[in-house]
C-alpha cells in the first residue's frame, strides 16, 4: 500500500484555481487596475461597491476565487522554481513557502469576506 | 589492453559516474517555445498579485467611504497603473492559453461521441465573454 498524498487534490485545486481566474480575473483586473483609475470608466460609489460585495453570492464566489486562484499561483509557482531556478532539492522550503502562502492568505481572505465586509 | 572505466563519483569516490549535463541558469532564453512556457508559468505570480489587490480593495471597502477614496487615489499612481498593466498581460496570457489546453485536459462526449476540440475551446470562451459581461453589469450597469 502506498502512503497516500495531498497531491491529487493539490492539482485539483490548481486545475480549478486556473479556471476561475482565467474566467474572472481579466475584467474584474481590467476594470480596477485601469478603467476606474484611469477615468475611462466612474467606479461605483462606496454604498454600491458595499452592497455588491456583502451579498451573500458574491462572499461565496470571492472566497472560492482568492483561495483557489491562491492555491493555483502556490502549485505553479513551486514547479517554476524547481525548473527555471533548479531548486527542487529545496522543495521543503518551496513547499513551506508556496502553500504556507496560500494557506495565510485564505484565512485572511475568510476573514475579510465572512466577517469584515 | 583492458583498460578499467574510470569509476569514481565525485561525491562518493566510486561508484558509476552520473550523466548531468550542465544546464545554463539562462536555458529558457534558447528557445521561444521555452521562453513561453515560463511567461505561461510566470503568470501565476500576477493571479497572486490580483488576489492581494483585491484584498486591498476589500479591505478599503469594508472600512468605508474615505479608504475607498483612498484606494482609488492608490490605485491611479503611475507605479501601480504600470504594476496592473504588466499584470493585466499576464492574466490574459494564462486565460488564452488555458482556454488552448481545455479541449486536452477535458475529453467531452455526448452519447459517446467525442465532442470536437475546437467546440471545447469555443464553450470557454463563450463563458469567458458572458462572466465578464456579468462582472461589468453588476459593478457599473
Amino acid at each position: 500500500m502506498s502512503r497516500r498524498s495531498i497531491e491529487p487534490f493539490v492539482w485539483l485545486a490548481f486545475s480549478v484555481g486556473g479556471v476561475v481566474a482565467a474566467l474572472l480575473i481579466p475584467v474584474s483586473l481590467f476594470l480596477f487596475g485601469l478603467a476606474f483609475p484611469l477615468g475611462w470608466v466612474s467606479p461605483p460609489d462606496h454604498a454600491r461597491l458595499l452592497g455588491v460585495l456583502g451579498h451573500p453570492l458574491t462572499r461565496v464566489v470571492l472566497l472560492v476565487l482568492c483561495v483557489l486562484a491562491l492555491f493555483h499561483w502556490a502549485h505553479r509557482f513551486r514547479y517554476l522554481l524547481h525548473d527555471l531556478l533548479r531548486l527542487k532539492h529545496h522543495d521543503t522550503v518551496i513547499r513551506l513557502f508556496t502553500y504556507g502562502g496560500a494557506v495565510v492568505g485564505s484565512v485572511v481572505v475568510a476573514f475579510l469576506v465572512l466577517l469584515a465586509l | 589492453m583492458s583498460e578499467q572505466p574510470a569509476y569514481t563519483d565525485s561525491y562518493t569516490g566510486s561508484g558509476p559516474r552520473w550523466y548531468r549535463p550542465r544546464v545554463s541558469t539562462f536555458w529558457w532564453l534558447r528557445r521561444r517555445s521555452y521562453l513561453i512556457f515560463v511567461i505561461r508559468e510566470l503568470s501565476s505570480v500576477f493571479v497572486a498579485w490580483f488576489v492581494v489587490f483585491l484584498l486591498l480593495m476589500l479591505l478599503a471597502v469594508s472600512r468605508g467611504d474615505e479608504a475607498y477614496q483612498q484606494f482609488l487615489a492608490l490605485s491611479a499612481t503611475p507605479g501601480m497603473l504600470l504594476l496592473n498593466v504588466v499584470a493585466l498581460l499576464f492574466v490574459v496570457f494564462h486565460a488564452v492559453t488555458w482556454f488552448r489546453l481545455a479541449p486536452q485536459a477535458m475529453v467531452v462526449r455526448i452519447r459517446g461521441k467525442r465532442v470536437p476540440g475546437t467546440w471545447v475551446m469555443a464553450l470557454n470562451y463563450v463563458a469567458w465573454a458572458l462572466l465578464s459581461a456579468l462582472v461589468v453589469w453588476v459593478l457599473v450597469g
